[in-house]
């Protein structure tokens, strides 16, 4: 299906997200502008840029944690305006993850991933545990499933949010800098589950600085900076032949590490 | 025993006995227990010696002696001149009961809307409750309580009384006037209905609970509960064919005669002391709510929880077990501080038994012993509670 060189792409033709001339600003300060962009279903995209570029805006505002003021965003097929019954049945199908894990501290790893499914989606307690069982599984920590979030490491608590992300069964994954909050033995075991999460054919769309991944599984790598998408494309292009001179001075600071 | 044979088995062997950690706790533990013992012993002795030596009558005999004085405010059982001082302390007690029950019903209440108001984007409202908050608290409550009372007793005299409602409420310097309820036959009907709304809420809470674990289906649970609570005695007392006639109050003489009082000297107390404890209330409800991170509502609605279930699942549970504790010791503050009611004349326990009653019988140990372990013994009970709620809201973690 896919003309990109990552031979393991899932794209598809179908649009997941589209935004269309986005701006917002924050009083009088311009934080996203004109932004346009269009997400296949199952593209991987890599946001990155210099911090105070406006990515985590950017990415909020797909599931109305941040409202924009201008343009359009539509997802999955659904615009994203005020309307109350579209914002619930976006976030239906959008899940995300954050910087700090924001895990429910009174509740244990299970009721973690149960609450959503039991109360947005009216399900049963008992098929909610299960799927809460099979996605602990599959991010590994099916033994942790009683303890609470406290007891848990760093990489522990990020495997944990995926899972109660994808308990909800979304089309569409958000993640906000997954593992900067990570000491660098945690970051593998979390980009381990998110390349395998890549390749069920989930459609993503993830701010990080790391690279490696990005290489690895991106469909597209996306470049802003002062609230604008600088320059996009495929990985390799990207990171071998950047075009403008900010995304240069970007690669060359953080390939300098 | 296990502990001990690790000591010797660490081999710390027979050097300095006074080095040992544990040895150095418990002998200074016991010394400081000692000390203590040997303070109780010489005040006890001092003060039963200078006792017999003045020739001061002790014991609770005084109890059962005719009290002679008159006590304005007995709201639950009938007091004069001629019961008991035994009769007197249990006035006082059920004086203190009173007011501090309803003053923390109003704190709370008043507290918690305030403290969310506080968190109000409306620049405004978040000002004003700030402002209320910051005068409230910084003004010594006994002239808050005078405040008030000298706002009550400014009220118009009886000649003059406010009269609301074709003279069904009426409003004066020596109260509140009000119709007294008079249940006739069959009224019996509507606390019975209320104890089975209450009684059936609780089955269908636990029912909706356990339905929505097999089937998913949510139940609007305080819907249908409120609903029942309020509409099953309401239904009782129509059933039964509105039984509950009203006496209302006549001006005879100089005063009115019939009617419940409600007497400035309780008012002014209970507001007062609501009024000063909401104010205290409120800064730790906002507090609890503040110290739980956006981040814990951002990740709630992002998995697609509406904004009342995040408040009820996500946001209260963790803000209450940051909010209880300085909640109780609120509660304790504002029984405590309802002994100011001597300041108004208020029979509370300190006004009544700790007041007139021990100056009359002079048997001043007795009396504040009494005094004290009715405080302490309400504190303990406030505190038990209190913790027993808040080992329900904390249960585990970490
Ligand atoms: N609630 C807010 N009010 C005002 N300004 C904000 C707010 N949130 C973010 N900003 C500003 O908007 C700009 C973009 O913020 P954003 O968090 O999107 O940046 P970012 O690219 O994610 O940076 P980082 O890499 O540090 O996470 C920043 O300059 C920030 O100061
Ligand atoms: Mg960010």
């Amino acid at each position: 299906m896919s003309n990109a060189s990552t031979n393991t792409s899932k794209k598809t033709d179908e649009v997941a997200i589209q935004l269309n001339g986005v701006h917002k600003w924050y009083g009088q300060f311009h934080v996203l502008k004109d932004i346009n962009l269009n997400v296949q279903r199952g593209e991987r995209i890599v946001i990155c840029g210099p911090s105070g570029s406006g990515k985590s805006t950017l990415i909020r505002c797909i599931n109305r944690l941040e409202e924009h003021q201008q343009g359009d965003i539509i997802v999955d097929n659904i615009e994203l305006t005020g309307n109350l019954k579209n914002i619930d049945a976006i976030r239906r199908e959008v899940g995300m993850c954050f910087q700090h894990f924001n895990l429910f501290p009174h509740l244990s790893v299970l009721e973690n991933c149960t609450l959503a499914p039991i109360w947005v989606r009216k399900m049963p307690k008992k098929e909610a545990e299960e799927i809460a069982m099979h996605y602990l599984e599959r991010v590994k920590i099916p033994d942790q499933a009683s303890k609470f979030p406290g007891q848990l490491s760093g990489g522990q608590q990020q495997r944990v949010a995926i899972a109660r992300s994808l308990c909800m069964n979304p089309r569409i994954m958000l993640f906000d800098e997954p593992t900067s909050a990570l000491d660098p033995e945690m970051i593998a075991e979390v980009l381990d589950t998110m390349i395998e999460l890549a390749e069920t054919g989930m459609t993503m769309l993830c701010v990080t600085h790391e690279m490696g991944f990005a290489r690895k599984v991106a469909d597209r790598v996306i470049f802003m900076d002062g609230g604008e998408i600088i320059e996009q494309n495929e990985p390799e292009e990207f990171f071998n032949n950047p075009q403008s001179e900010r995304t240069q001075k970007f690669l060359s600071q953080i390939l300098a590490h | 025993m296990s502990a001990e044979t690790a000591q010797n088995a660490r081999g710390s062997g027979g050097a300095s006995l006074f080095s040992d950690q544990r040895f150095r706790s418990l002998f200074f533990q016991a010394l400081v227990i000692g000390l203590l013992g040997a303070f109780l012993v010489f005040i006890v002795y001092n003060t039963a010696h200078n006792i017999e030596k003045r020739g001061i009558q002790t014991g609770f005999a005084f109890l059962d002696a005719a009290a002679g004085y008159d006590i304005a405010i007995s709201p639950f059982m009938e007091y004069t001149a001629t019961h008991t001082h035994g009769r007197v302390f249990l006035v006082g007690l059920f004086n203190t009961l009173l007011v501090s029950f309803l003053g923390i019903i109003a704190a709370t209440f008043l507290g918690v809307f305030l403290g969310v108001l506080r968190l109000s984007p409306n620049w405004l409202v978040s000002r004003i409750v700030y402002c209320y908050v910051e005068f409230t608290r910084n003004v010594p409550l006994l002239l808050q309580i005078l405040l008030w009372y000298a706002i009550f007793l400014a009220l118009p005299s009886v000649k003059q009384s406010i009269t609301m409602f074709n003279d069904i409420i009426i409003l004066n310097k020596r109260g509140l006037v009000l119709p007294e309820p008079l249940p006739g036959d069959g009224f019996m009907l509507v606390p019975i209905a209320l104890v089975v709304a209450i009684v059936a809420s609780i089955f269908f809470a636990r029912w909706a609970k356990k339905t929505q674990a097999a089937t998913g289906k949510i139940y609007p649970v305080f819907m249908t509960n409120t609903a029942m609570i309020i509409g099953l005695p309401l239904l009782a007392f129509a059933v039964t064919g509105f039984p509950l006639d009203f006496a209302y109050a006549e001006l005879k003489g100089f005063n009115f005669k019939g009617g419940v009082v409600i007497k400035p000297e309780f008012t002014a107390l209970w507001f007062a002391l609501s009024l000063y404890t909401a104010a205290f209330i409120s800064e730790t409800v906002r507090a609890g709510i503040q110290s739980v991170s956006h981040g814990q509502t951002e990740a709630s609605e992002a998995l697609g929880l509406r904004p009342s279930w995040t408040m009820r699942l996500i946001i209260l549970p963790q803000a209450l077990r940051v909010i209880i504790p300085p909640m109780t010791s609120q509660y304790l503050n504002l029984t405590k501080n309802s002994s100011l009611a001597v300041a108004i004349g208020y029979p509370d326990i300190v006004q009544s038994f700790g007041g007139v009653t021990l100056n009359q019988t002079g048997q001043a140990i007795e009396v504040i012993f009494i005094t004290m372990l009715v405080y302490l013994t309400i504190s303990l009970l406030i505190s038990a509670f209190m913790n027993w709620y808040n080992n329900r809201v904390s249960l585990v973690e970490r």
